[in-house]
Parts: C-alpha cells; structure tokens; sequence
C-alpha cells in the first residue's frame, strides 16, 4: 500500500494486511496525533489495510502562536 | 469497531471518553460539546453578532462552520501575516469558504497596521517570531471588532492548544498569564472586546476530524515559523503523556480551570489605560504593538 505522510511531505510504500495502529507503530506515529484517511474515509486503529490502499496519515497540530 | 450511540462502523475513537463515533454522531457529539461551552461560559447568544477570527486552519474554520450551522450570526475575520506562499493560500482557503457559506469575511493586514510583514517583523525584534506574531493577532483582532461593532471575538483554541499554553505557564509560574487563562475573557474596558474559545472541550484531532468530516477545505501545512516553536515542544511532550494515560490533557486543563485558576485571579493587578499612540487598551502607557511598530519602523529607517 501507498502512505502519504506530511511535513515534510513524502510517500511510503508497505507490503502486507495489517492494523492502522500497526502501521502508525512501524512509521514511529503516535495514533492521537493524526487522522488515517482512505478516500473519503477515516479509519479507526483497528481497521485492516493492506495492497492496493492508499492512505493519507495527516497530522493534526498546528501552532505556533505562544500565548492565547 | 463501533459507534457508541448507534452500532454503525465508528470512524473515530475517543481513548479519553472511552468512546467511538459513526461519523454523523461524531458530528453531533462535535457540536454538543461547543453548545456546552458557550453555554457554560456565557460566552454569546443569538442575538448578538460574533467576529470569528479565522486562519485557513482547521480549527478556526471548524469553528466558524458549527457557529454558522446552529444559527448564530457570524463574520470572519482573516488576518493577513504575509507569510509568503503560507498566507496566500491560507486566505484563499479562508476567502472560498466564507464565499460557499455566504458569510461576510473582513481582512487585515499586519504588513499595513505594524509596517512589515512577519518575516521582517522577527528580524526587528528580539521576541521570538510566535510571540511577535501572537501579540500583533490579538491587537489587530480587538482593534477589527471594536472598529467593526462586534462586541465578541472568538478564536479557534482548542484543548490541546489550551493545556500547552497552560503547561508553559506552570512551567515558568507566569502569574498574570495563569490568572487570565480562561475560555472566556469578560471585557473590562469600553474599547476591549469579549474573547471567547468555543473549542475549548475539543482536541486537535477531534477538531481536524470534525473539518474533514463537513468536507472543510483547510491548509493542512505547519506556519513556516512554527516549526521548533516552544509551544509545539510542550504539545509533544503532552501528547506522550496522553498515549500513556487517556485524558491527561483534559484533566490537566480542566483541573485547573474547576479547581486552581481561581487562586491566581485578584494575584496580579489590572488596571488599563489607554495607549498614548494608538488609543487602544493596554496596562502601560504605551501599548506592546506600538512598540513593536516603532522597531519596524527604526529598522526600516
């Protein structure tokens, strides 16, 4: 399957089913810090994934801006 | 997995409610807890106009779209930093989404109120860029709605926003900072509007769900000068804390809003004045933007 992982922007390629939650763990990605996208879908830890997906894993923090 | 309210497939777990949503009960679990926080916190009601102070980020425009799908009468406000290719396309996303609304959307800029934009603006002082940045929104934002006749401004902090600010505050005891760290800001001064965050009860993640979700077309990318931000060190360090235990943030947040803020208020003083060059509030004689000016203005020279 296609991962495309941002700031920076790039893509990885993964071979295999497995659990969202695995895949988040082999790119060293906290699940509470991003969406997993599939089209127009999110997809929760336990859903299963694998060739022919293509998934988008978007961060979620913004900021900057010290005080508020 | 499934959704708590209905047993559809979920497209979201919350670790922290012990929950999972299908996507329209997300949506309504989304805009539940806004209504709470307006509600709790008095924060405005129908009858009175809101300036939401939007960015082209999720947040802000997350925010605009459920004040505008409960009913409330809103206006945008988009403030132009002239952060080259980041500005131009946040206010692009900004300006199409009040345009597919119908929604009134003013812009600033801060390149035509503090003479630069940004990027010359951190070259011109010793703050760093963020701080800059964040005193010149929150002047221009007040300035906007007293000028424009909104008597409340709301901005599109979110939970984990409010607990970084709020662990950067313990973290250095700001005294001042802690005391008027709240999700509602009463105006004490004429010329001060209300400042409220309706997303307070929500985090990042629930916030960019909720804009993908309603189909929200938002800049995705970090602000340039973001990057190695301290605020974004003690959102990680948060986050970390948070996978481990569940509802860390909340608790840490909301522990101190229920139990702890109320010992700093009346800690620090806070009489206003007005500034002597510009007019606007500020608790010394003349006001930190102006400052700010005034170097912009002395390093241009």
């Amino acid at each position: 399957m296609k991962i495309k992982l941002r700031n920076p922007s790039r893509e990885v390629e993964m071979h295999g089913r497995r659990r969202v939650k695995d895949v988040l763990r082999e790119l060293d990605i906290l699940p509470g810090t991003v969406l997993v996208i599939r089209g127009a879908d999110l997809l929760t830890a336990d859903e299963v994934v694998g060739d022919g997906d293509e998934l988008e894993v978007r961060p979620v923090m913004s900021g900057g801006s010290a005080a508020s | 997995m499934k959704c708590r309210k209905c047993g559809a497939g979920a497209v979201i777990e919350l670790r922290r409610h012990n929950a999972a949503f299908c996507a329209p009960d997300f949506q309504e679990f989304f805009r539940k807890q806004v209504a709470e926080a307006i509600r709790k916190h008095k924060m405005f009601t129908t009858e009175e106009p809101v300036l939401v102070a939007v960015s082209g980020g999720k947040d802000s425009l997350a925010l605009w779209d459920v004040l505008i799908e409960t009913g409330y009468q809103t206006a945008g406000l988009y403030l132009d930093l002239g952060i080259f290719d980041y500005s131009v396309e946040s206010k692009a996303k900004c300006e199409a989404f009040a345009a597919s609304r119908g929604e009134k959307l003013i812009v600033e800029s801060v390149a035509e109120s503090v003479g630069a934009g940004i990027p010359e603006v951190q070259k011109a002082t010793r703050r760093p860029t963020c701080s800059a940045c964040g005193l010149s929104k929150r002047y221009l934002m007040n300035r906007a709605a007293v000028d424009h006749g909104y008597p409340v401004i709301a901005t599109g902090h979110n939970l984990d926003d409010e607990a970084a600010v709020l662990f950067g505050n313990v973290l250095h005891w700001q005294m001042d900072p802690l005391a008027r760290q709240s999700p509602a800001l009463a105006s004490t001064h004429p010329k001060l509007a209300r400042r409220v965050k309706p997303l307070y009860r929500l985090s990042e993640r629930e916030t960019a769900a909720y804009a993908f979700l309603r189909g929200i077309d938002y800049i995705v990318d970090e602000c340039p000068f973001a990057k190695g931000a301290t605020s974004i060190a003690h959102k990680q360090i948060l986050d970390r804390l948070e996978e481990a235990s569940p509802g860390a943030k909340h608790n840490f947040l909301f522990g101190f809003l229920e139990k702890a803020r109320g010992a700093f208020e009346g800690a620090v003083p806070t009489a206003l004045n007005e500034c002597a060059i510009c007019g606007q509030v500020t608790t010394g004689e003349i006001c930190a933007f102006c400052k700010l000016s005034d170097q912009v203005k002395r390093r241009r020279a």
